[in-house]
């Protein structure tokens, strides 16, 4: 049914490279560590993003999850000092949240495979096409008037009152006087 | 609505705005009064009655200031109206074709539209010249007369009323809003009347005239209802010029008494108006309205109350006309009616008149006698004449209440002046005449005829003007307004016995008679009071004393003596030898008043009517000799005799009135004591009705049956009220209690749910979120199953 | 060829950790970590939807872009906030941050 090529096998490896980094994340121990899961799991993901054709977004991916938040989130681990704090890694509900979550990923992958394998698979694509849209056409998509200008320049509205909303919030009001 | 002060036609929405207004100013915002202890100085002697009783008393500037804002009211209302007049009366003849009008839509009862609004047609163009000059002289009268009585203000806001009232009825259009000011001088004149309620006779005067005119007003109500029932409409326009609604009322059978629907109606109005024109057998209100204040008196006698009642009438002529048809059924008389009460009236009260000791009741008699001269008047359809009666009338019959207020007022002030000084010459000022004394009037009344005597000397301007209007009541020849109305009354009379109408005949002669013994009782009180010696030592030290208040008393009476002249002359026949010359030249076109007036009723439902009813004119009588030789004969003889009985040679102190000596000693009582009629309704009507209200309503309604009743249903009350408090202790504060019980329980469990634990919250969202999409998905997979 | 399906469940899966992350986990920035997992696992679905059924229409892309800003703002903020609680409470367990209860 599904043939064994490079795409197949890229694809089995990303996958286990995401699934468990997200596992990573949300297991260990240590923090630092956790964060380091974290950047295997985007990495796989960006990789995925290669595998749909999609360069772009792959290097931004990179840039911007593994270059950028990735880094802020090893700093926040280091400012509040979280990986000196071991104590117990889950809450109490873990358990109940384990079985929510359990239950949410059936009722999802039932949604997700009962269209193919069920009566028929109506929807199923079978072929893949050859043209696809580039970052130029990403590009003009985001600034054309027809598109996405306006929530373009709402999202950079929103990155800077985030980044403005970021200082004012962590600024130590102590250090002001000094 | 919209009030243009340019336009006439909605100016006289603000004729009666200004009295209105003072009154709520006064009574809202001025009034303000203080609990004293009554004494003799703060009532300036008017009132004997207040030993040791707390009255409350305005303040100075309370007085002063109540006083300047009801005057101010009816300057504004004389300035309107004047304007008014001057332009009404500027349009001549041909006023009444077009008049001023105004109208805004009132009430909507669904089917139709009650319209409210204001008409200035000749007729109340007259009155409007009429009643705001009397109301003034009046007011302007009143801050004398009143200007010690300890609730001035009060008075001040209700003579506004009042004349805001009469002004109301004077402009309204429809006869709703007639009724309406029509009932507040109801109410006036029961407050005014009872002024002075600490005394017993006044607040059972007041009382009387309440009762007494609401009998008819009842009637009248009747009587207006009905007219709405068969037309729709109560607007005089829509009634009066309307010929069809004329033809239809007197068609149309009454419902009951077999006339036609106008007579019926008519009657019913002519009741209101023998109520509040004071004529036979309701007539006995008048008198003890003198209780009041005499500005009261003169406003009820002359300015507003009883000329209500004679506007009514002639307003409504045409539907009177229309009522007297005598092609429809038994009762077809309400012209008739009119005639006999009228003409009845004006003999039997000037009888009375006769033996009246009481100066201001003599006028009282005399009023209600010449208001029967108006009635018969209008009974024998001479309404132009009766409505310059009304005006004559009303003007020196002003000056005569206010002329004997004065006496009054001088002869207390003497007999104060005699308690003081027991002897003495000169006066000081009104203000500090009574101090501190205790007074008691006792039995002496300043009223009594009997003690006065020789007042020409003591209060010449007073006798002056007194003359003057009593000569226009008794209808001396040629130069008084008094001769000119009287004698248009008796020419229209004589007209229609030369036609040959029997009616006519008996109120020519009734009126005739009465017209003698008009100026005989005239002449017996002037004599009486203005001549001679003084009979008592408080006429020897009669007068109104100096200053301000002696001015304001005497001003009113000087200007209403004019008027009393005057305002004949406005009516003076063209054809009268010499003096219709000169006063009613063809250049002005002959006699001013009838051919202003006759326009009010529009000649197109008047002359089809009145053609229906041949004893009717609206042309001016010719001069014809016998009436006006009789109006001579009667003026003349009856002054001659009672100038010398008591004219030239004056009654002396202790001596007894010459008429008993004339008439009789049993007639003279009869006529002192009003007929017994007193006596007879006291009798028939009060103690009956005493009877009833003890024996049937008290003892046996209220006491047996009502409050049987309520002991009954108060047991049945109290009975169900201790069942339900123990069903309430149970029920209703088991579920009460429990429900609220319930809800905190139910909160105190619930809040544990609110950790403050992020996670705790999402993962109740988690969980809720999976069910959700559960049901989705159930649906879903229904749904591809069934398709 | 990959069948659309395979990446969707491994989205799937991914948002799944993700939520066990951000509802089992005491550090308040092990649960930011997770956050960025499920916004990743959307992102594929995003992508992956966009490359099978409209490889010519920008949207999917586009909206794919969208989510890294609103990560990117997410992430810079939520960790100011979490430096601020740290500063106040000396820690960064969300259990202990629970004032707001009854």
């Amino acid at each position: 049914m599904i043939e064994l090529n490079a795409q197949t096998i890229a694809f089995a490896i990303l996958s286990v490279l995401v699934l468990g980094g997200g596992l990573g994340v949300v297991t260990t121990r240590n923090l630092v560590h956790g964060a380091l899961w974290l950047v295997l799991s985007l990495l796989g993901v960006a990789g995925y993003f290669v595998l749909l054709s999609a360069p772009f977004l792959a290097a931004v991916q990179v840039l911007v999850y593994i270059g950028a938040i990735a880094i802020l989130i090893v700093f926040a681990v280091m400012l509040t000092r979280s990986m000196t704090s071991l104590g117990e890694v889950r809450n109490r509900q873990w358990w109940l949240s384990a079985i929510t979550v359990i239950l949410l990923f059936l009722l999802l992958a039932v949604g997700i495979i009962l269209p193919v394998w069920g009566r028929g698979a109506p929807g199923e694509v079978t072929s893949l096409s050859a043209t696809v849209g580039g970052a130029v056409e990403l590009g003009e998509a985001l600034v054309a008037g027809d598109g996405f200008v306006l929530p373009f320049e709402v999202a950079s509205i929103l990155l800077t009152a985030a980044m403005i909303g970021a200082i004012v919030v962590a600024r130590d009001e102590e250090d002001e006087g000094a | 609505m919209q009030i243009n002060l340019g336009d006439p036609n909605t100016l006289p929405w603000l004729i009666p705005a200004g009295p209105l207004l003072a009154f709520f100013l006064i009574m809202l915002i001025s009034n303000r009064a203080r609990l004293l202890p009554a004494t003799d100085h703060a009532y300036g002697g008017h009132h004997p009655d207040y030993e040791g009783m707390e009255v409350p008393v305005v303040r100075g500037w309370s007085r002063v200031l109540s006083v300047i804002i009801g005057m101010a009211g009816v300057l504004l209302a004389l300035a309107i109206s004047l304007h008014v007049v001057s332009l009404g009366w500027g349009y001549g003849h041909h006023f009444g074709e077009e008049v001023f009008a105004d109208a805004t839509a009132w009430l909507d009862t669904g089917l139709s539209t009650f319209d409210m609004g204001v008409l200035v047609d000749p007729l109340t163009v007259i009155m409007l010249f009429m009643v705001p000059i009397a109301v003034l002289g009046i007011f302007i009268y009143s801050i004398g007369y009143m200007a010690h009585d300890p609730r001035q203000s009060r008075f001040f806001a209700l003579i506004s009323l009042f004349a805001g009232a009469m002004l109301t009825l004077v402009v309204a259009d429809n006869l709703l809003l007639l009724f309406v000011g029509w009932e507040v001088m109801g109410l006036c004149s029961y407050l005014l009347i009872g002024f002075w309620f600490e005394k017993e006779s006044a607040s059972a005067a007041a009382v009387k005239a309440f009762t007494t005119t609401r009998v008819a007003d009842v009637i009248m109500l009747l009587g207006i209802v009905y007219l709405y029932l068969e037309t729709g409409t109560l607007s005089f326009r829509e009634i009066l010029y309307n010929p069809a609604v004329l033809q239809e009322l007197a068609t149309t059978p009454a419902i009951i008494l077999g006339g036609s629907a106008a007579a019926l109606i008519s009657v019913f109005l002519i009741a209101g108006t023998i109520g509040k024109s004071a004529q036979f057998p309701l007539h006995v209100w008048l008198p003890d309205a003198m209780e009041g204040p005499t500005p009261v008196s003169a406003m009820i006698h002359a300015a507003a109350m009883v000329s209500a009642g004679i506007y009514a009438i002639i307003r409504l002529f045409p539907l009177f006309v229309a009522g007297a048809d005598p092609h429809h059924g038994l009762f077809n008389g309400p012209l008739l009616l009119m005639a006999l009460v009228g003409a009845g009236t004006a003999l039997f009260a000037a009888t009375i008149a006769l033996a009246q000791n009481d100066v201001k009741r003599v006028l009282a008699y005399s009023t209600i006698s010449q208001l029967g001269f108006m009635m018969a008047a209008l009974g024998i359809g001479a309404w132009v004449a009766a409505a310059f009666h009304l005006i004559t009338h009303a003007f020196f019959k002003a000056l005569l209440f206010m002329a004997s207020g004065s006496v009054i007022h001088g002869m207390e002030h003497g007999e104060h002046h005699v308690h003081e000084h027991g002897h003495h010459d000169d006066h000081d000022d009104l203000g500090d005449h009574n101090g501190h004394e205790d007074d008691h009037h006792g039995p002496f009344d300043p009223q009594d005829m009997m003690n006065m005597g020789g007042l020409q000397q003591r209060m010449p301007v007073t006798f002056i003007t007194f003359l003057i209007g009593g000569f226009s009541l008794a209808g001396f020849p040629l130069l008084t307004a008094g001769f000119w109305s009287k004698d248009e009354i008796l020419a229209d009379a004589w007209l229609g016995v030369t036609h040959g109408y029997l009616p006519h005949a008996l109120v020519f002669i009734l009126l005739a008679l009465a017209a003698f013994l008009t100026a005989f009782y005239t002449m017996r009180q002037l004599g009486l009071t203005f001549r001679g010696e003084p009979r008592t030592e408080a006429a020897r030290h009669a007068g109104l004393g100096r200053g301000i208040i002696s001015v304001t008393m005497t001003l009113p009476l000087l200007g209403l003596a004019v008027f009393a002249i005057l305002a004949g002359f406005l009516g003076v026949p063209e054809d009268f030898p010499l003096f219709g010359a000169l006063f009613s030249p063809e250049a002005v076109g002959g006699n001013r008043f009838h051919h202003f007036v006759i326009e009010t009723l529009p000649h197109n439902s008047a002359t089809e009517f009145f053609a229906a009813v041949p004893d009717m004119q609206v042309s001016a009588p010719p001069f014809m000799l016998v009436p006006v030789a009789t109006s001579f004969i009667v003026a003349l003889g009856g002054l001659y005799l009672g100038h010398r009985m008591y004219w030239r040679r004056p009654l002396r102190a202790g001596e007894t009135d010459p008429l008993i000596r004339v008439l009789g000693a049993e007639v003279h009582e009869t006529l002192r004591r009003k007929y017994y009629l007193d006596e007879l309704y006291e009798r028939v009507f009060v103690r009956p009705s005493f009877w009833f209200a003890h024996r049937a309503v008290d003892e046996f309604l209220d006491r047996g049956l009502i409050d049987g009743i309520l002991h009954l249903v108060g047991r049945v009350f109290t009975w169900i009220g201790d069942l339900l408090k123990v069903l309430n202790s149970w029920l209703i504060d088991g579920v009460g209690d429990g429900i609220p019980e319930g809800i905190v329980a139910l909160g105190l469990r619930l809040r544990h749910l609110q950790t403050g634990r992020v996670q705790q919250y999402l993962l109740y969202i988690a969980i809720a979120a999976i069910l959700i999409g559960i049901v989705f998905a159930a649906s879903a997979g229904a749904m591809v199953t069934a398709g | 060829m990959i069948p659309l399906w395979m990446y969707l469940l491994v989205a799937a899966l991914l948002f799944c950790i993700g939520i066990y992350g951000v509802l089992a986990r005491r550090n308040a920035v092990a649960i930011l970590m997770s956050v960025e997992l499920m916004l990743n696992a959307v992102n594929i679905n995003l992508v992956a939807f966009w490359r099978y059924l409209a490889p010519q229409d920008m949207s999917g892309q586009a909206f794919a872009a969208f989510v890294f800003v609103i990560a990117a703002a997410e992430a810079a903020v939520g960790l100011a906030i979490l430096l601020f609680v740290y500063r106040t409470k000396r820690s960064v367990i969300v259990e202990d941050v629970n004032l707001l209860r009854w």
